[in-house]
């Protein structure tokens, strides 16, 4: 692996103070939440893990378009990497989320129509990095996670809208002007400041991690062909 | 009295941002390793490559 650039040494010192000042806001700076308590604090990173990891595998889908369109195995990395993160920060949204439950819907879990279709992407994405495992050929695995990623990633929209379509008990706190009456609350200009910065800080560290992930892929491709070299 | 207290929910908010962390730190603790691996692994392929020529000439 060539020694890591400026830039990524630059992102990774970004990485961590923003994530510094994003916890320092979150659970200093933003006001206390009434009615949920501190429990709300965990909204902030629970929308910025969301961000990022729909982000994600949205990039995923386009990685697995331009690689059909290119047949160039590096768009295989680049999805590769997308969706291994991506099921991380989703993973930490999935776990946030029932943390907050607990205390405001006295419940860890429930079959809404929100969780469910965020439990299934996030399923759906674990077993791409399943089935990945299980192919050989390059060429096939690249061709088989592109089409995956690209069926895959119509779950990321239904799951952002179904909230706005469909009766649930999930909050749609962000543009919802009965916030409060669905178990959400309305934001005053400290919250929304810190719930912007989240989303920046979180979105840093998703470029510093997928740009990791992208180098690590590289890495991989590179010790396949040389193992390949030696069987021959 | 109309107004309720606000509820120390605190236990669920450290438990969210712990879990966080936790959960990145792993992943990063992860991509460490498997470079390393895969690093070492290179550096005996292209060994075993170098010896090879070297037995050929």
């Amino acid at each position: 692996m060539p020694s890591k650039p400026l830039t990524l040494k630059f992102l990774d010192l970004a990485s961590i103070l923003a994530m510094v000042i994003s916890t320092y806001l979150a659970l200093v700076f933003a006001p206390q939440e009434v009615v949920m308590g501190n429990a709300q604090r965990i909204f902030y990173f629970h929308i910025g893990t969301a961000w990022v990891a729909m982000l994600g595998f949205i990039l995923a889908a386009l990685g697995g378009i331009i690689y059909l369109i290119t047949k160039d195995l590096k768009w295989d990395r680049f999805e590769l990497a997308a969706v291994e993160v991506s099921a991380l920060f989703f993973l930490i949204t999935i776990c946030l989320g029932a943390i907050w439950a607990r205390p405001v819907w006295n419940t860890w879990w429930t079959w809404d129509v929100r969780l469910t279709t965020a439990a299934v992407t996030e399923l759906v994405f674990i077993a791409y990095l399943m089935l990945r495992q299980g192919l050989e050929d390059p060429e096939k695995r690249a061709r088989f996670g592109a089409v995956y990623t690209l069926l895959g990633g119509l779950s990321v929209p239904v799951t952002f809208m179904v909230i706005r379509l469909f009766r649930t008990i999930h909050p749609v706190v962000v543009g919802s002007p009965s916030a409060e009456a669905q178990g959400g609350f309305n934001m005053d200009d400290r919250m929304v400041a810190t719930f912007l910065f989240a989303l920046v800080a979180f979105t840093i560290v998703f470029i510093d991690l997928f740009w990791h992930r992208v180098r690590l892929g590289a890495l991989e491709e590179k010790v396949e062909q040389q193992k390949l070299k030696a069987s021959l | 009295m109309l107004l309720q207290a606000t509820p120390d929910t605190t236990g669920y908010m450290i438990a969210g941002y712990a879990l966080t962390f936790i959960a990145m730190g792993i992943y990063i603790f992860s991509l460490s390793i498997r470079a390393a691996n895969l690093k070492r692994d290179l550096e005996t392929l292209e060994m075993l490559e170098a010896e090879e020529r070297a037995k050929q000439k």
